[in-house]
C-alpha cells in the first residue's frame, strides 16, 4: 500500500487558451467549418457594406437649420426631391415622427401621451431601484392596478376636464404599445387559470378548458381577428356597438390566454409530484397549493417560453392594419403616400423595424433577468 | 355511520383494500396504533408498506374500509381530510422542500396559512425546531444549496412545526448517502423519546430495534407478521419473514 501527496495545480497548456485556440476552435475546426466561415465571411461582405452605405455613409441627414449656443447650423431642410434614390433620406422619418409614434392622435394633446411614456419609463427605473422586497410586492400591485387606469383615463380623456380623443384616432407605436400590452397582461391571468382548468379533476372544466385552448389554437389570428371585427357586430343588431379598438383587443387576448395557457401547463408538468404530494400533507387547500408552491415554480420555469409567445404576440399585433387600426406598421403605407413624400416606404420600414427590434430585444433581455433573479440554486 | 370510538387507539385501520387498476396493492389490512406508540413498517420492495402509510393521510385513496386517524374517518369529503392532514405530518423520502422558498419559508408556511399563527410565532418556532435538527444556520438558504441529510432534517423540522399528534416518515433515509443516514436516524431518535406516535417505514433495523415498540413485516399487500423487536429479530415465525431477515442481515 502507498499514500500519495497532493498535486499541485498547474496552468493549462498554451493550446488550450487565447484568441489563436478560440479562432480554431470554433471557426476553422475542420474542412467543412473553414468552407462555412468564408462563406459567412462572403455573405457578410456581400450585404453589410451596401446597407450602411444605404443606410449612413450615402444617406440624408439634412434635418434642416438649427442653432445652438446661437451658432446656426444646417441647411434648408431635404425634400423628397433632392434626396435622391439610391440612399436613405432620413428626413422623411423626421418630419413624419409623430405620425409613427401617435398616428392621427391630436397633436396638441398628444403631451398626455407623453406622460404615459414618461410614467412608464419611471416606473420601470423605479422598479430596478426599490430593493426591499416588501415594499416592491406593493409597489408591483399599485403599478399593475395604479398605471393601466392612469393611462386610460389619459389617453382616451373624457373625464377630469380632459378633452376625449376616439380610438380611432388612437394610432402608430402607441397603438401597438396598448395592443401588445393589454394583450399580454389580460391573457396572462386567463392563461393561468385555463392552464389549471386543463390539469384540473373535475371533468367539465377539464374538458371546457381542453375545448377552449384546442379550438383556439386551431384558427389563425386573423381569422379571431375578421370575426371580432365583423362577424360579431351582425349578432349584435340591436344598437350595440362595440368600439373596434376594443374588439381587437378582446379577439387578441382571448386567442393569447390559449397560448399562454400551453405554455403555462408545460411549466405545471414540470413539477414533480412530490410538490403536490407534501403541498397535500401539510393541510394547503387548492387554490393555496397552487398560488403558494405550484404557480412559483411553474412560471418561474415557464418564463423563457412566456417571454418567447409574448413577442411573438407583439409582433402579430401588426395584423390589426388588417382590420384598419392605424397600428405603426400601417403608418408606413399612410405616409409614404403624403404627395410630398411618395415612395419612401423603404425609410419607413427599416425605422419600423428597428424600433420594433429594440422593444423585443428588451424583453428578451429582460427575460433572462427575470430567470437570474428567480434561481434559487448555487446562491452562494 | 357509527364509529367504535376507543381512545387509546389513535388510529384505526379496518378492512382496508386498495387497488391500482387491476392490482391488488393492500389486502384486508387491520391495525390499531396508541397515542404515543412507535410502529416500524418493513418488507420488501413493492409489498405496500409505503401505499398503507400513504393512504393514513390520504395521498392514496382506497376503496373498501376504514381508516380512522383521531376520531375522523377518513372520506372523500375536502374538510375531514385538511383536519386529519394537520394533526398528521409526513416526511418523504425525497424530502419534497419546495425549492423556490428558503428554509425558514418552507418551515412556516403551514402554521401561517393552515393554523393561522402570527408570522413572528411561527418564525420564532421554525427557529427553535431548526435548532433541535442542528440547521439554524442555514435558516436563510434555499433546499438546493443543502446536503441531502441537511434538507432531510429541514424536512422532519417542518413536518414538526405544526405540532402534530401523528408523524409518518416514508422510507426518510432511502435516498441518502450512507454517512448521512446517521444524522438523520439521530433527530429520529431523539423525536421518539418523546412521545409523539410515529409510523416509520424503514429499512434501517438497527433504529427500528433501538426505538421500535412493534414492527409490522408486510409483503405482497398484507400483514405477515406483527412483533415486539425482541420476538421479531430472534424468533421470527413466518418463513417469508425469516427469509427477509436472511438477506438483510447478513450483509
Amino acid at each position: 500500500m502507498a499514500v500519495f501527496e497532493s498535486q499541485e495545480l498547474r496552468k493549462p497548456p498554451i493550446s488550450q487558451v487565447g484568441i489563436v485556440h478560440w479562432l480554431r476552435a470554433n471557426l476553422f475546426s475542420s474542412k467543412v467549418n473553414v468552407g462555412l466561415t468564408l462563406a459567412a465571411l462572403y455573405m457578410l461582405y456581400v450585404t453589410i457594406p451596401p446597407m450602411l452605405n444605404w443606410m449612413i455613409f450615402d444617406a440624408n441627414f439634412n434635418f434642416g437649420e438649427f442653432s445652438l449656443f446661437g451658432f446656426e447650423f444646417g441647411e434648408v431642410m431635404a425634400t423628397n426631391i433632392n434626396c435622391g434614390r439610391s440612399a436613405a433620406c432620413w428626413p422623411f422619418i423626421y418630419e413624419k415622427f409623430d405620425m409613427f409614434i401617435y398616428g392621427f392622435y391630436p397633436r396638441d394633446l398628444v403631451w398626455r401621451v407623453d406622460i404615459v411614456f414618461a410614467m412608464a419609463a419611471l416606473l420601470f427605473v423605479i422598479a430596478r431601484l426599490v430593493r426591499n422586497y416588501q415594499h416592491k410586492s406593493r409597489f408591483f400591485l399599485a403599478m399593475i392596478i395604479g398605471f393601466p387606469i392612469a393611462s386610460f383615463f389619459l389617453i382616451a380623456g373624457g373625464v377630469f376636464g380632459l378633452e376625449e380623443v376616439e380610438t380611432h384616432q388612437w394610432g402608430g407605436l402607441m397603438l401597438t404599445l396598448i395592443i401588445a400590452s393589454v394583450g399580454i397582461i389580460i391573457s396572462f391571468p386567463i392563461g393561468v387559470m385555463l392552464a389549471l382548468g386543463r390539469q384540473s379533476d373535475l371533468k367539465v372544466i377539464n374538458f371546457f378548458s381542453t375545448i377552449y385552448i384546442e379550438f383556439i389554437r386551431a384558427v389563425p389570428l386573423i381569422t379571431i381577428l375578421f370575426m371580432a371585427s365583423f362577424v360579431l357586430p351582425l349578432f349584435f343588431t340591436g344598437g350595440v356597438d362595440f368600439d373596434k379598438l376594443l374588439r381587437a383587443l378582446v379577439a387578441i387576448t382571448l386567442f393569447q390566454a390559449a397560448y399562454f395557457a400551453e405554455v403555462v401547463r408545460g411549466g405545471l408538468q414540470a413539477i414533480p409530484t412530490g410538490q403536490y404530494e407534501a403541498a397535500d400533507a401539510i393541510g394547503l387547500n387548492y387554490v393555496q397549493k397552487n398560488a403558494l408552491i405550484i404557480l412559483p415554480q411553474a412560471l418561474k420555469i415557464s418564463i423563457p417560453n412566456l417571454v418567447g409567445s409574448s413577442i411573438s404576440l407583439f409582433k402579430d399585433t401588426t395584423l390589426v392594419l388588417i382590420i384598419g387600426l392605424m397600428d405603426m406598421l400601417a403608418m408606413v403605407n399612410m405616409t409614404a403616400n403624403d404627395i410630398h413624400w411618395m415612395g419612401r416606404e423603404t425609410e419607413g420600414f427599416v425605422f419600423v423595424t428597428m424600433t420594433m427590434w429594440v422593444f423585443l430585444y428588451s424583453m428578451s433581455r429582460y427575460s433572462k433577468k427575470l430567470e437570474v433573479r428567480f434561481s434559487t440554486d448555487h446562491k452562494n | 355511520m357509527k364509529t367504535e370510538n376507543n381512545n387509546a387507539n389513535i388510529i384505526q385501520i379496518n378492512n382496508l383494500n386498495k387497488w391500482y387498476g387491476e392490482f391488488h396493492a393492500l389486502k384486508n389490512i387491520n391495525l390499531n396504533i396508541k397515542e404515543g406508540e412507535i410502529i416500524v413498517v418493513c418488507g420488501p420492495s413493492g409489498s405496500g408498506k409505503s401505499t398503507l402509510i400513504r393512504c393514513v393521510n390520504f395521498l392514496e385513496k382506497f376503496q373498501e374500509g376504514e381508516i380512522i386517524v383521531n376520531g375522523t374517518q377518513l372520506t372523500d369529503d375536502v374538510a375531514k381530510i385538511r383536519s386529519v392532514r394537520s394533526e398528521v405530518s409526513m416526511v418523504f423520502q425525497h424530502f419534497n422542500l419546495f425549492p423556490h422558498l428558503s428554509i425558514i419559508d418552507n418551515l412556516t408556511l403551514a402554521p401561517i396559512w393552515v393554523h393561522n399563527e402570527s408570522k413572528e410565532e411561527a418564525r420564532e418556532k421554525a427557529l427553535k425546531l431548526l435548532d433541535r435538527v442542528g440547521i439554524k444556520d442555514q435558516a436563510e438558504k434555499y433546499p438546493n444549496q443543502l446536503s441531502g441529510g441537511q434538507q432531510q432534517r429541514v424536512a422532519i423540522a417542518r413536518s414538526l412545526c405544526t405540532s402534530p399528534k401523528i408523524m409518518l416518515f416514508d422510507e426518510p433515509t432511502s435516498a441518502l448517502d450512507p454517512e448521512m443516514i446517521s444524522e438523520v436516524l439521530d433527530v429520529m431518535i431523539e423525536l421518539a423519546k418523546e412521545g409523539i406516535t410515529m409510523i416509520c417505514v424503514t429499512h434501517e433495523m438497527g433504529f427500528a430495534r433501538k426505538v421500535a415498540q412493534r414492527i409490522i413485516f408486510m409483503d405482497e399487500g398484507q400483514i405477515v407478521e406483527e412483533n415486539d423487536p425482541e420476538t421479531f429479530f430472534h424468533h421470527p415465525e413466518s418463513d417469508r419473514l425469516k427469509l427477509f431477515l436472511d438477506q438483510i442481515l447478513t450483509h
